[in-house]
């Protein structure tokens, strides 16, 4: 892969002007004006959920900002100590709700970290196709959102007729649509069909013609570029230091990648790029985004063409469920059944963390356990509230109008970043 | 003494044109809007509404009616915090002006031997401005008004924004008014009837052929003229790519947020019949107005044998036409809007400034140098 790690100085005008009015303003006694408090959110329709900034205008632009956030908290990582491990996965449908799938796998790979276990090839590769559907689907969400914020909302609707074949895909994968709880802890509730196989290798050709469309429509419309260009500059020192990850770290150019970096579930074997941007802009993130998606759709083709056969599940009778027809017939399975269902799997006792790149950033799960069925404590690092944290140093200096593209290029989950 | 017919006949035009013209194609371009953008997006749209208690759906034609009854049934709610009378002021002031400069516009040449147009004033372009820059009191009104964060900054917008384009608007039909040297909107069109349109030179004494050199060299400039126009009456309609008053995503709804039932829907009516109007215009500056093309007037009017009195059909042909081309641009601005993403506004002032003020004025010196240089003085 060609050296993209270079450092240009941020072209962040906005961020310059509001330095001089700051500094003029220590200049003189005088009054430099009266500021205006705006209050954008909760409910607001470019905050996408429940984020709330509390701005401070000088005239349109802004100079503080002051996120607000905690209004979607549901205390899952409290929810975690008091069920088993298994027992959480649906409430990891609900963090980057618009990748249930990812979460899924997220969760269940840390889990199995903490056991020991790892997965036979097919069950790989089935989670890297679950991950991958959702990277894509999360990816036309963000992108459709960014595009309606700016004002195209034709682009809006143009990538949810995409996702509804995500839908699809995931109902015939799990059975739901949108609370998938595909993985448990060792392997998935079962297997995938030839269909499905089949059903992603067209919905791979599909999205690739919906993303060149979306191309055709933004990336050289020079209204788009205007309001993107030089707009929400964070540079690459900023990125890593306020713990920014996924794509718009990337677009900072900083090559950082989990699936890279931090392999897992056999992403090694697999031939595909990371994207990342140059100057770490509104414009960049979203073509790092664009990218991202292709690349996810050449992972997807890759997969299908070879999909390992055997079982998708790790062998273990004290772990995973037995069968069914095992658990009626026979007097072991149905004690490791009772004991597996009532008390959860035995854990060690230890501690892990397992990071996953979704599509946000760094999926991360941190378990600390004592022994038993549920964890002791369970933490999880949301990459959106990592990715929201730098809005206060971002926004001021810009007009009100930038706020909304900001925020749709941060692409943010208020689900997740809540938790 | 003043006769009752010469009152009765312009009330009748008024009426008809008003409540049986302009107020159903405002309801019907919301109609259109929904569909052409369904269809545009890849969705269905409204389809369903046809007549009550029928299965008959003539394809949702029934929607703009049940629009209608929905704004007028919902509770007109004013807030507590809001300046009363410009609150109720306000949405007049939209929609009055919209109306009020269609009254120049020639919508066809003669029915029965009167004229087509409510008035045939000899300055209509300037009526026309004069009354449309009013209607940016209704915006600020509302904003201000409303005595909300999210307005007052949506008022602030477009005022800033309408008066600029303003000048761009009014700058870019002097060269069409030098052109014709006329600024009565009736004969600009039976100019371009007899001589071809401003943008389609192709008969009569504005073809090459018949010597019309000077037309062919006023082409470019008219393009110029006739794309700051339409781009100029874009921002005034506030449509998207100029939507910043209202700006969805941005300021919730702009100058409008805290307006419901009937008198949003006024603000939203006064958009559309601007939206009318500012077709109209063009339509009739530059591309012919009711005539049509290629001089088929001057031959049909030979067909009907009385070359004073137009006949009954043709008269009603040219409505027709009239209506086809003003239909064709308000899908020409249905289709920008969803296409398009939207300005920002530091970036909209600098375009209507820097870039649509200057050229606006060199055109008109350009025009001037090829009357100048082409036509004769006589």
């Amino acid at each position: 892969m060609a050296e993209k790690l270079q450092q240009f100085e941020s072209p962040d005008t906005a961020g310059k002007a509001a330095q001089a009015i700051e500094a003029y303003q220590q200049t003189t006694d005088d009054l430099v004006g009266e500021k205006l408090t705006l209050n954008m959110g909760p409910s607001h329709p470019a905050t996408h959920g429940v984020l709330r900034l509390i701005l401070e205008l000088d005239g349109e632009v802004i100079t503080k900002a002051d996120p607000d956030i905690g209004f979607l908290h549901r205390g899952d990582e409290k929810i975690a100590e008091n069920m088993h491990y298994n027992q959480f996965v649906p409430y990891t449908d609900r963090l980057d709700y618009l990748a249930p799938l990812a979460n899924n796998v997220a969760y269940a790979c840390a889990v199995e970290k903490l056991m020991g276990w790892e997965l036979p090839p097919r069950g790989k590769a089935v989670r890297v196709l679950c991950c991958e559907l959702a990277r894509i689907s999360a990816h036309l969400l963000g992108i459709g959102c960014y595009a309606m914020d700016v004002g195209a909302m034709t682009v809006f609707l143009y990538t949810f007729t995409q996702r509804e074949t995500v839908y699809n895909l995931c109902e015939q994968i799990s059975g739901a649509r949108f609370t998938t709880s595909y993985t448990r802890v060792g392997g998935q509730i079962h297997d995938i069909t030839p269909e499905i196989i089949s059903g992603v290798e067209k919905f791979c050709e599909e999205v690739s013609e919906a993303i060149d469309e979306v191309d055709d429509l933004l990336s050289r419309n020079k209204i788009f570029l205007d309001r993107t260009r030089d707009v929400g500059v964070i540079s690459r020192e900023d990125a890593i230091g306020y713990g920014l990850t996924g794509p718009n770290l990337r677009a900072t150019g900083v090559e950082f990648d989990m699936r890279k970096n931090h392999p897992y579930l056999g992403y090694e074997e697999l031939d595909f790029d990371i994207p990342v941007g140059k100057t770490g802009d509104s414009y960049d993130r979203y073509l790092v985004r664009m990218e991202e998606m292709r690349q996810s759709v050449d992972i997807l083709q890759q997969i299908c063409r070879q999909m390992p056969d055997g079982p998708i599940n790790i062998v273990d009778p004290k772990g995973t469920l037995p069968e069914k027809e095992r658990v009626l017939m026979s007097m072991e399975e149905l004690i490791h059944h009772f004991i597996v269902a009532t008390q959860g799997i035995d854990a060690p006792e230890g501690e892990v963390y397992f990071g996953a790149e979704n599509p946000k950033g760094e999926l991360g799960f941190y378990i600390n356990s004592k022994g038993g069925g549920v964890p002791h404590r369970l933490k999880i690092r949301s990459p959106s509230f990592a990715n929201l944290s730098i809005l206060p140093k971002m926004l001021p200096g810009h007009m009100v109008s930038d706020v909304v593209v900001i925020l749709g290029s941060l692409d943010f989950v208020m689900g997740e970043c809540d938790r | 003494m003043i006769e009752l017919s010469e009152l009765l006949v312009p009330a009748i035009k008024i009426v008809v044109l008003v409540f049986a013209v302009i107020l159903p194609m405002v309801a019907y371009s919301v109609w259109a809007e929904r569909r052409v953008s369904a269809i545009i997006q890849d969705r269905v749209g409204p389809n369903r509404v046809g007549i009550p208690f029928t299965k008959i759906g003539l394809a949702g034609l029934g929607q703009p009616i049940s629009d209608g009854i929905k704004f007028l049934l919902k509770e007109d709610f004013t807030p507590g915090h809001v300046n009363k009378l410009y609150f109720w002021l306000a949405p007049a002031l939209t929609m009055v002006p919209a109306i009020l400069t269609c009254a120049v516009l020639p919508f066809g040449s003669e029915l029965f031997g009167e004229k087509m147009v409510v008035a045939d004033l000899n300055v209509g372009p300037l009526f026309i401005f004069a009354i449309a820059s009013l209607s940016v009191y209704g915006i600020v009104l509302a904003g201000w008004s409303s005595n909300s964060k999210y307005p007052f900054l949506g008022g602030i917008r477009s005022s800033s924004q309408m008066i600029s384009y303003e000048i761009s608007l009014g700058l870019s039909l002097v060269p069409v008014l030098l052109i014709f040297g006329e600024l009565n909107l009736s004969a600009i069109v039976e100019e371009q009837s007899e001589n071809g349109w401003l943008l389609l030179p192709l008969w009569g004494e504005g073809a090459i052929w018949n010597g019309g050199w000077d037309r062919f060299f006023l082409f470019f400039p008219s393009l110029l003229a006739f794309i700051i126009f339409t781009t100029s009456i874009f921002a005034e309609t506030n449509r998207l790519p100029f939507d910043l008053p209202e700006c969805e995503t941005e300021l919730v709804a702009g100058y409008h947020t805290e307006y419901s039932s009937m008198k949003f829907a006024l603000f939203f009516l006064g958009e559309y019949a601007a939206m009318i109007i500012g077709s109209g215009l063009i339509v009739t500056l530059f591309l012919g107005g009711w005539s049509l093309p290629f001089g088929c007037d001057a031959a049909l009017m030979q067909m009907a044998g009385n070359p004073e009195q137009v006949p009954w059909w043709l008269g009603l042909i040219h409505i027709s036409t009239f209506l086809v081309k003003v239909v064709g641009f308000i899908i020409f601005f249905i289709w920008v809007r969803w296409t398009l993403p939207r300005f920002r506004y530091d970036q909209l002032m600098k375009l209507g400034w820097i870039v649509f003020f200057e050229l606006a004025l060199l055109n008109i010196f350009i025009t001037a140098g090829i009357i100048f240089l082409t036509r004769s003085p006589d």
